[in-house]
Order: C-alpha cells, then structure tokens, then sequence
C-alpha cells in the first residue's frame, strides 16, 4: 500500500474520532441541558411539586420508618440479659472436679459468655431454703439433686440450637434444657414483621411507580406539540424520553430525601420519651435512627423509583405521539 | 436525489390519497408540487419524511432506499431533510434561537458551534437582531422565517416545504419563495407543496400537479 493511498485514511480515521469527541460532547451537554431543564421546571411549579414530593415522602417513609422500628426492637431484644439459658444437668457419676474442669472448658469457647457451676449441694440448700420443705429433705438419705452448669450463649448468636445439640452428645451430661419457647417466639414475630414491613413496602413501591407514572405523563401530555416538533426534525426516541426520565429523577429524589426528614422527625419526636422510659427500665437503650447513609439510600432508592415509574410512562405513552 | 417509483399510499380507513406516483427530482431542482385540496401533496411529502409509509412502490431519497430505513433510522434519516410547516410548528415557550437551535442540539453539535450556525441561519433569513424574541412576539412572515431557519441550519441536503405560504399576504410569500430559491441555489434539493398557483407559476420551475393522488400533466 502506497502513502499516497495510507495518508487520507489516516485523516479519515482522525475526523472520525473529532467527530465522535463532538458527538460524545453534544451528548453530555444535552444531558446536562435535559437535567437543568427538567429541574427548572419541577421547581417552576412549587406547589404541586411539593405534593408529589409530600405523596413519595410519605409512601417511602412508612417502609423506611417500620424498618427503623424493627432494627431497634432486634436491638433491644439482643440487649436482653440470657436470650436463652441452658441447663446443664450433669450425670452423677461425675465428681466436682470434673464438674469444674468441664466448666472451665466451657468458658473457653468464643460462642459462651458465662458458665456457672452450681454444685448439687448447693442446689439442695438453695432449694430447701426456698421451698420451706427443710425438714421433708432433711429426712433424706441422698441428695437427689445433680450438679448444673448454667451456660449462657454470647447475645445475638444464633448458633444457640447448635450448642444445645453437641452438649447434649457430651456423656458427661446427662440432660440439657433449654427454654427457648419465648426466644423463638419472639424470632417468629420479628421474621412476620419484616414480611409484613416487605409486603407493605412492595405496595407503597408499587404505588409510588405509579404515582411518578401518571406525574410524568400529564408532563409528556402537556409538552406533546414539542415533542411531535422534535420528532419530526429528527430526534431520537432517547433524545425524546430524556427530559421525562430526568423529570422522574428529580420527583423521585426529592421524594426519597422527603422520606427521610420524615423518618427522622419522628425519630426526633419519640426519641426522648424512649428514653426516658429506658432510663425507668435501668437501661442505657436509645432508638438507632437511619443514619447518613440509610438516608442517602433512601434518597437513592427514591431516585431510582423516580426513573423506573418514568420509564414506564413514557414507554407508553411517547409511542402514541404521532409521528413515530 | 428524490425517486417515487409507482408509489401508492392508502390511508387505512380511506381510499386511496396517492395512487402510482413515478417522478424523479434532481439534486440541483427546486421543483413545485400543487393540485387542489386533498390531493395528496402532504401525503407526499410524508412519505419522504417517514412519517407514512407507502402501501405499494418505493422511495428512494439521497440513494437510499426508504422501505430499508428501520424504526431506528428514522430519527437520522430526518435530519437529512429539512421542513417547514403551514404553521410553523415552533416551540411558543422558547426563544428563536432555540427554536432554531433544536435540529443542532438533536444532532449533538457543540455549544459554539450551535452558536455560530444559528447566527449564520438567522442572518439568512433577516432576523438576526430577534434572536432573544420569543415567537409570539413576531409577525406571521417572520414565524415562518423562524421555521425556515430551523429548517436549513443544520445543512441538509433536502429541503420539504408544505405549504409554507399559506397564511402570508403576496408581498411576503414572494419573499419566502425568495430565500427557497437561494437555498436551492446553493445546490439543496428543494421541494415546496403550495395551492397558490398564481405565486408559483411566476417562478420558472418545475410544477408537479397532483389531482386525486395521481400526477397529471408534462412534470412527471
Ligand atoms: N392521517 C390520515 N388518515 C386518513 N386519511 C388521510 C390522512 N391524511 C390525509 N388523508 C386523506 O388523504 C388525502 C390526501 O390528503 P393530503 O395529502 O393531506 O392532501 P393535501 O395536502 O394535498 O391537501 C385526503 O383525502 C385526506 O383526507
Ligand atoms: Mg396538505
């Protein structure tokens, strides 16, 4: 291949990539043009933009502030002193040295907070001091009581059950207890609540879909003549649908951080009674609110509900606009 | 540059608005098309711009095939092609500028260069001291003026009128016809559809008469 015919390619090659900067620039700029304006314009009506901020406020606080209460309800319930205790009954035919090896072994592990060695004899005075059947048990000539260790798990670990099942392979122990009846009840309740907080927050979802679509298509309806005009002078369906899906944005993102002033205005309001009432209970427990980044999540996720419920109007509604 | 090769265009719920329309229109042509009202001039005119498709035959515009011009090609194939409506169709809530500046912020030029063309067009058209006027402010000629602006800043190749002079005085639309000329002059294939056969037939050029969508006479 001559030069002569190497040179005007490599020109080609080089005005091909001007002409993409320049396309990749008019692209950005029409981004930034499409955000300002679609801004501008949700601001140019403060009223009822406020409203459909208030609505999406409203519909993703509720989920947002339920999610609130149930992170500190499990806050406060892992506080709890001995979420579940076990009860070590050991087998009589262990000495009280092995009880007390075993119980040092015991409060090695990483998963066990505190093990307590309550001796038979002990039990039996605790017992007969407490129960007013002294001179019953006096009459005795066995002490029918085992030893105990009183095990308490680590708070929050789930591995209770685990626990409960290699302990009671152990031959020295003839029985374990367990009381977990209420602990799983209450697990039982939380796991319902959050199903029920995911059911109510798919609906309030669903519903703010719905809200930002019919918001963006009264928007496509009223500037309907600008978009045939654009059409027809050659733009692209994208170029078309990007002030509405920057119009959903701002709706959307506005209703997030609405969400989130909401959430923790009422956090604000019952903070000091919660803790006044802990403070009866001699407990140092504050209510944990969404923090900086539940709050930016919250005003993301608000975006993106924006986008999404734009997206589907005007998936609808610009193909009805003549010209295609 | 503009080919109909036995173009037939039935509207669904119609009869038939073009029926076997064969016409080829050079490059360096500014060809008239008139006929009565509901002759198929607009109809005509859309099907170059895509926004109808024919029910038989082909368009060819610039040598490229129309029936081969997807969904997605139709946004580029558009800004090939240059329009000026009846009515204008300019944005009332925007300025000239931007009213003119549309076809290039489509395309994705750069600011500057936007500047430069809009500027460049609006002085062909005599306005350039309206640029900030916002469009309800100006009179019916310049509207139109506007629209032929917008129409030609971005360079295309083909510039479509339907009926352009339709709600100007004479004096006005033998100035509009003007500026068509000059545009055709610089070598854009310009095709105008207009009625108003006493304003065209002083022009010397070729006049395609549609009667009941179908060309009669010595233009075709
Ligand atoms: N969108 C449409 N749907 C159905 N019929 C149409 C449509 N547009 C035009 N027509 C019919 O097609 C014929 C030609 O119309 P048109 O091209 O607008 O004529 P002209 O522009 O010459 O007045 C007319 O009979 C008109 O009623
Ligand atoms: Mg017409």
């Amino acid at each position: 291949m001559s030069a002569a015919e190497n040179k005007p390619r490599r020109d080609g090659a080089s005005a091909r990539r001007t002409r993409l900067r320049h396309l990749l620039q008019g692209w950005l700029a029409h981004h930034r043009l499409s955000a300002a304006d679609s801004l501008a314009r949700v601001l140019d009506h403060p009223f009822s933009s406020a409203l459909t901020w208030l609505v999406l406020g409203i519909a993703l606080a509720l989920p947002a502030a339920l999610t609130v209460a149930l992170d500190n309800a499990r806050a406060l319930s892992d506080r709890w002193d001995s979420p579940a205790q076990l009860s070590l009954f050991l087998s009589g035919s262990v000495s009280a040295d092995e009880a007390q090896a075993l119980q040092a072994a015991l409060q090695q592990r990483e998963d066990i907070e505190q093990v307590v060695f309550v001796s038979r004899d002990a039990a039996l005075a605790e017992f007969s001091a407490l129960s007013g059947f002294a001179d019953v048990l006096d009459t005795l000539e066995r002490n029918p009581l085992p030893d105990v260790l009183l095990v308490t798990p680590l708070p929050g670990s789930d591995a209770v059950t685990a626990l409960y099942a290699e302990l009671k392979g152990d031959p020295r122990i003839a029985e374990v207890v367990l009381d977990m009846a209420w602990l799983e009840r209450l697990n039982t309740l939380m796991q319902l609540s959050r199903r029920v907080v995911l059911a109510l927050g798919s609906v309030l979802v669903a519903g703010v879909v719905l809200i930002l679509g019919n918001t963006i298509r009264l928007a496509i309806e009223s500037r309907r003549e600008e978009i045939v005009v654009i059409k027809l002078v050659g733009g692209s369906n994208a170029f078309v649908r990007r002030p509405f899906l920057y119009t959903g944005l701002w709706y959307g993102v506005g209703g997030g951080a609405f969400a989130a002033l909401l959430v923790a205005a009422a956090l604000w309001f019952l903070g000091g009674p919660v803790t006044r009432l802990a403070e009866l209970y001699q407990s140092n427990f504050r209510l944990g609110g969404l923090g900086i980044m539940g709050s930016l999540n919250l005003v993301l996720i608000g975006g993106l509900l924006g986008l999404a419920g734009a997206w589907l109007a005007v998936a609808r509604h610009l193909r009805l606009i003549a010209p295609r | 540059m503009i080919t109909f090769d036995r173009v037939s265009k039935r509207y669904a719920e119609g009869h038939e608005a073009l029926s076997e329309i064969s016409v080829d229109i050079r490059q360096d042509e500014m060809v008239f098309l008139t006929g009565h009202s509901g002759a198929g001039k607009s109809t005509l005119l859309r099907l170059i711009m895509l926004i109808e498709r024919p029910t038989r035959g082909q368009v060819i515009v610039d040598g490229v095939n129309l029936a081969k011009v997807g969904e997605r090609g139709i946004p580029r194939h558009r800004r090939n092609i240059g329009v000026v409506f009846q009515n204008h169709q300019l944005l009332f809530d925007r300025n000239v500028f931007d009213n003119v500046a549309l076809p290039l912020v489509i395309a994705g030029y750069e600011h500057r260069e936007i500047g430069r063309r809009v500027r460049a067009a609006l002085d062909k058209v005599g306005l350039l001291s309206k640029e900030r006027a916002l469009p309800v402010t100006l009179s019916g000629g310049e509207q139109q003026r506007v629209g032929i602006a917008r129409a030609v800043v971005a360079r295309p190749r083909i510039l479509l009128a339907d009926e352009p002079t339709g709600n100007l005085d004479p004096l006005l639309s033998a100035e509009i016809m003007q500026l068509f000329e000059a545009f055709s002059q610089v070598g854009v294939t310009v095709l105008i559809a207009s009625h108003d056969l006493a304003l065209i037939s002083r022009l010397r050029h070729r006049i395609l008469t549609l009667r009941n969508g179908r060309l009669v006479g010595a233009g075709s």
